[in-house]
């Protein structure tokens, strides 16, 4: 298991530095979206109009938010199921996207844009939500105001941990992890 | 005959919700932190003391313990002594929606599951009313998140599939959920009745004790027994291969139909919250 700390943008070399397993602190820019915001974000590129973000090297993290109280930068902030994103993030993996933040296993075509195209899944910790909200240091709405939780926020955040699911070589944690704890028992 | 103010019980639910979405039962806390001293594995031993360092930072910060502060599942008894004053159900809501609004809590309920758009406040509860005797009411507030919900699953057995039957289909929906629910889990197992009240009986387990046995020693060793089988599975705290699959299993039974055997699980994670009052 190897560690890394690495900082936005999230370029392709970055991202074709990192394997299944390895642990990483990231810092810097980051972008939420989650169902709904996805849905919006394909609909956009349907009509033919640009994305309210530029997902070139960015990182999106599939997470809601708690409100945040007053003098917090954020509430609880984990981890939402990535899965539910696997309609969209093809779509936006082939316009530049580099890396994905979740819980949670990916489909096969989510997989193969990903090792077509040098990206990187991390899982987040779910549940932790608590803990997640210490890293973000600034957090500031983009777009889609009216979906409440579910709006695109731009969060700045400082060593975030999080742990490489899916390499751009197609390594899976969900699957190697699991298998090599059995064959040591 | 005893009189409750319906504003009292709006503002029981509403304490309900902030606690529960802000500190852990005993029971489940402390089933956590074992688990993270016994755990051989050392990756997903790191990740239970992340957990457990989480319910500290919630402690600490004032923040819910996840950030899905979950739909609101509220389950009364009301002794048939009780005259409630006011509308019960109007208060029930009021309650969430405030328990939510001033715990600044997520609001992550949508008014039409096709058509989506967010209630704004949390509303509805999935309310569950039963009279009982006596003159007292007793509430529990259950959020429940959906990343786990999801994974839940419920089938219709034949009588002929039997006991192997319903532990296979339980096995099964745990491996199939995988990482997915954010484990290590706990399981909610309801077994017969119909189709409705299977479902019910499976989140009513997960409102008991971890630990705690069915009274009957058959179901009680099946727990045990399914609980040891989905921890040898591999699976891990978070997806990432480990011991702790889950931290509890409980199993809630009902008579049946001579021709079904319905079986519902109701899979939960690290965070299964509830928390109770009695006015």
């Amino acid at each position: 298991m190897t560690e890394h700390r690495i900082s936005t943008p999230f370029t392709q070399e970055k991202a074709a530095a990192l394997r299944a397993g390895d642990r990483v602190l990231l810092s810097g820019v980051i972008y939420t979206a989650r169902d709904a915001a996805h849905k919006r974000l394909c609909e956009c590129l349907e009509r033919g109009e640009p994305l309210p973000i530029d997902v070139r090297d960015a990182v999106i993290y599939y997470a809601g938010p708690t409100p945040a109280r007053p003098g917090q930068v954020i509430g609880s902030c984990g981890p939402t199921t990535s899965g539910r994103m696997d309609a969209y993030a093809p779509t936006l993996l082939r316009l530049g996207l580099r890396g994905m933040i979740g819980k949670g296993a990916r489909n096969q075509a989510v997989a193969q844009a990903m090792q077509e195209t040098g990206a990187v899944y991390f899982a987040a910790i779910g549940g932790a939500g608590a803990l997640a909200a210490a890293c973000v240091k600034e957090a500031e709405l983009v777009c889609y105001e009216d979906l409440g939780s579910e709006a695109i926020r731009r969060l700045v955040v400082e060593d975030m941990p999080l742990t490489v699911v899916l390499d751009s070589l197609g390594n899976d944690l969900y699957r190697d992890g699991p298998e090599a704890y059995r064959n040591q028992r | 005959m005893r009189t409750i103010a319906a504003t009292l019980i709006r503002d029981t639910v509403a304490r309900l919700c902030m606690e529960a979405n802000q500190t852990l039962s005993p029971d489940l806390e402390n089933a956590l932190r074992q688990s993270a001293e016994s755990e051989p594995w050392a990756l997903a031993q790191s990740t239970l003391n992340t957990l457990c360092e989480n319910l500290d930072a919630a402690r600490e910060t004032g923040l819910p313990i996840c950030q899905d502060t979950g739909m609101a599942c509220v389950f009364c008894e009301i002794g048939q002594d009780v005259h409630i004053d006011g509308n019960f159900e109007a208060a029930v809501n009021a309650g969430v929606a405030k328990g939510y609004t001033e715990g600044f809590l997520r609001k992550s309920v949508v008014r039409d599951p096709i058509r989506r758009g967010n209630t704004g406040d949390n509303t509805p509860a999935v309310l569950h009313v039963r009279l009982v005797p006596g003159d007292r009411v007793k509430i529990t507030v259950a959020p429940k998140g959906f990343g786990s919900e999801n994974m839940s699953r419920l089938a219709m057995l034949k009588p002929s599939d039997g006991e192997e039957g319903v532990k296979q289909f339980v096995l099964d929906t745990v491996r199939q959920a995988g990482p997915n629910p954010c484990p290590p889990i706990v399981v909610g197992v309801g077994i017969g009745g119909t189709f409705e009240r299977a479902a019910l009986l499976a989140k009513q387990a997960l409102l008991r004790p971890v630990g705690s046995h069915h009274p009957d020693p058959y179901y009680a060793s099946m727990e045990q027994e399914l609980l040891q089988k989905i921890n040898a599975m591999g699976i891990g705290p978070q997806g990432f291969g480990g011991r702790t699959t889950a931290l509890g299993l409980q199993i809630e039974t009902f008579p049946t139909h001579i021709a079904g055997m319905p079986v519902a699980v109701n899979i939960s994670c690290h965070v299964t919250r509830h928390k109770e009052a009695v006015l």
